[in-house]
């Protein structure tokens, strides 16, 4: 917690205590009112930046794996994830963004210090301060950022995704949806004059490690965009401020955070987490690089595991559902463990490369039953069931449940298990 | 004299319009970086060893660098530890590729050893990021190749040796030509997936 925050909790509870004093001072004796009113602008002050109200406490979980203190908690999860089952509508609040650093903490940057460099194979090298970026025409649009290893039995969460009682953030926290503001990339590049022969961009940040990442110069001329806003406000620090590479619909890692360098080049640099951590391995030994695009996937964030049927009755069923290829077409639900599926509702906006939430009549007769999802996106592509997933990677199921590794891109169909006494379980495996 | 101011007025218009046809749209925004800021920001490395500075390290230089500077996190021989992870392995670990186990230490599994310089040099050392020489990094990234077994301890890395260093698992990605890896459909990518 920074000095800062601290400062402001204080504030929050003395502030708190001197309103409750005032009330108090004001109803037996008129002299005290002089002595309350600089309480009377502190309580004003609180209002200035809204709150949530306190019986709303659904969080984030895992870590953000910084190894300094890890030394201190053992406890390992890598990266901290959205909590799905609490969402409602295709937003993720900035607040409950899932975040994957790999270890290091956000920079604290001054926008003001902070400058964009485009340079390589270009006509006319440019450096851009943010507030230049922000004077150029600029896009709004909705974009999900997921991690590629989200929803793989062994990912970035380990264990808990394939533990019976995982929720929805524990399958599928790696993911998250917002509405960003920003330029977009193809008009900086414009700007800068493309030459020939470029066929890659290095994205890099501004954070510790210098973060970079390979990525063709076609994605950057497409519709990748530099946001400066998320959500109706500033990139969080967690999530790049001020400014943030959103490369729509494809791996997390290439949303680069902290942007502060783009280098046109003419082949993949081969940079640290594109060689090393992100390629997928094959069971021949071989590795995948450089997957990008993000395949159809859907979960039910409601009932899922965790969560306690009240009884039998009615529910609307509903969940996320997206796809990096573009926009979610059809989302089917089955109740009976996949032998009988229902187109359910999609719900506006439905924009491509967005979570899209859909939804389904349900009546539950207080009966074993197994829920699932399966997404169409625009291309017709149809999410897999874990058999076609193992089938692609020409393995079998076990294999993909008992690597230790990431199985990247892991877009199988989530099946939850709705137990007699009403409580509703993970059942992938 | 009117004539020729006349005249040079025209040139001077005929060369501001052949300019702006090749200029930027936005007028203003943004400017023309020096030689030297692009040079100081311009940290990138191509496989092909493009961006390698000038400078040179053996093994033997390496050996009191990272016993100062990197066995603390990742241990006395590069074996891990609790805050850094293992970055010494040969082919030992390339064959553990096709377990359920498999792994991805610097010597064992990645491709190109500019990206061990490359990585060293803009990351390392945790919380003192920036601070290694060139000579430094070369003596570093040629200790942990070292170790790997991939090079010999009095082997010197330089801007034309370094590129040149074949990691084991230099052939173990794919698709294995650069041309190949943009097109996920050509690469049977399906259903989100690809081979």
């Amino acid at each position: 917690m920074n000095p800062k925050q601290t400062d402001r909790r204080r504030f929050l509870k003395n502030g708190a205590a001197l309103a409750g004093l005032a009330v108090g001072a004001s109803a037996t004796a008129l002299p005290a009112a002089a002595a309350a009113e600089p309480a009377l602008e502190k309580v004003d002050e609180l209002h200035l930046y809204g709150e949530r109200s306190h019986f709303v406490t659904t969080v984030r979980n895992g870590s953000i794996n910084n190894p300094e203190r890890r030394l201190k908690d053992e406890a390992v999860a890598f990266g901290l994830r959205a909590p799905l089952q609490d969402s409602v509508g295709m937003i993720t609040p900035s607040s409950l963004h899932f975040t994957i650093s790999h270890g290091f903490e956000p920079p604290d940057i001054d926008p003001q210090e902070h400058h964009l460099l485009i340079h390589g194979m270009v006509d006319r090298p440019l450096i851009f301060s943010v507030d230049e970026i922000k004077r150029l025409p600029f896009v709004t649009r909705f974009h999900f950022v997921e991690c590629h290893g989200n929803s793989s039995p062994r990912g970035p969460g380990g264990d808990a995704r394939i533990s019976k009682d995982a929720t929805p953030q524990e399958t599928h926290g790696f993911t998250s949806c917002s509405q960003w503001t920003g330029v977009l990339l193809s008009t900086l590049l414009k700007e800068a004059g493309v030459q020939k022969g470029a066929t890659w961009m290095i994205a890099e940040g501004a954070d510790e490690p210098k973060h970079s990442k390979s990525i063709p110069i076609g994605k950057g001329l497409d519709d990748a965009l530099v946001a400066y806003g998320q959500n109706g406000e500033p990139v969080r620090p967690e999530q790049g401020f001020p400014l943030r590479l959103i490369v729509p619909g494809w791996q997390g890692i290439n949303n680069v955070k902290w942007l502060r360098r783009i280098d046109l080049v003419d082949e993949p640099y081969m940079a640290m987490m594109e060689t090393s951590r992100y390629p997928s391995m094959r069971l021949d030994g071989k590795s995948r690089w450089f997957e990008f695009e993000l395949g159809p996937k859907s979960v039910i964030t409601r009932p899922a595991g965790g969560y306690k049927m009240p009884g039998p009755g009615f529910h609307e069923i509903t969940g996320l559902a997206w796809s990096g290829a573009g926009a979610v077409k059809r989302v089917e639900v089955s109740a009976d463990g996949g032998r009988t599926w229902k187109d359910a509702q999609l719900h506006d906006p439905v924009a491509r490369k967005a979570h899209t939430r859909f939804s389904a009549p349900w009546t539950w007769d207080g009966n074993e039953a197994v829920l699932q999802s399966r997404c169409t996106d625009e291309t017709g592509t149809v999410q897999p069931t874990i058999l076609e997933v193992a089938k692609l990677w020409n393995a079998d199921v076990d294999f993909l449940l008992k690597t230790q590794q990431v199985v990247g891109d892991f877009n199988a169909i989530q099946p939850w298990k709705v137990n007699r006494d009403g409580s509703v379980q993970n059942a992938l495996v | 004299m009117r004539l020729s101011k006349i005249l040079s007025a025209g040139i001077f218009f005929l060369a501001v319009n052949v300019a702006l046809a090749q200029a930027p749209s936005y007028s203003n925004v943004g400017r023309t970086p020096t030689k030297e800021e692009i040079q100081a920001w311009d940290i990138s490395i191509g496989p092909d060893g493009k961006g390698l500075p000038v400078g040179q390290g053996s093994a033997k230089d390496g050996a009191p660098i990272y016993a100062a500077k990197c066995a603390v996190c990742h241990g006395a021989n590069g074996e891990g530890g609790k805050i850094g992870p293992r970055v010494v392995g040969g082919i030992a670990d390339t064959e553990t590729l096709t377990t359920l186990k498999p792994v991805r230490s610097v010597g064992g599994y990645w491709p190109y050893a500019t990206s061990v310089y490359d990585f060293i040099h803009r990351a390392m050392p945790r919380g003192q990021s920036g601070t290694l020489t060139p000579n430094e990094v070369y003596a570093l990234t040629a200790f942990i190749l070292f170790k790997s077994n991939i090079i010999k301890e009095g082997d010197v890395l330089d801007q034309n040796t370094l590129p040149k260093v074949q990691m084991p698992n230099r052939n173990g990605f794919v698709p294995a030509r650069f041309a190949d890896i943009p097109d996920e459909h050509k690469r049977g990518c399906t259903q989100g997936i690809c081979p």
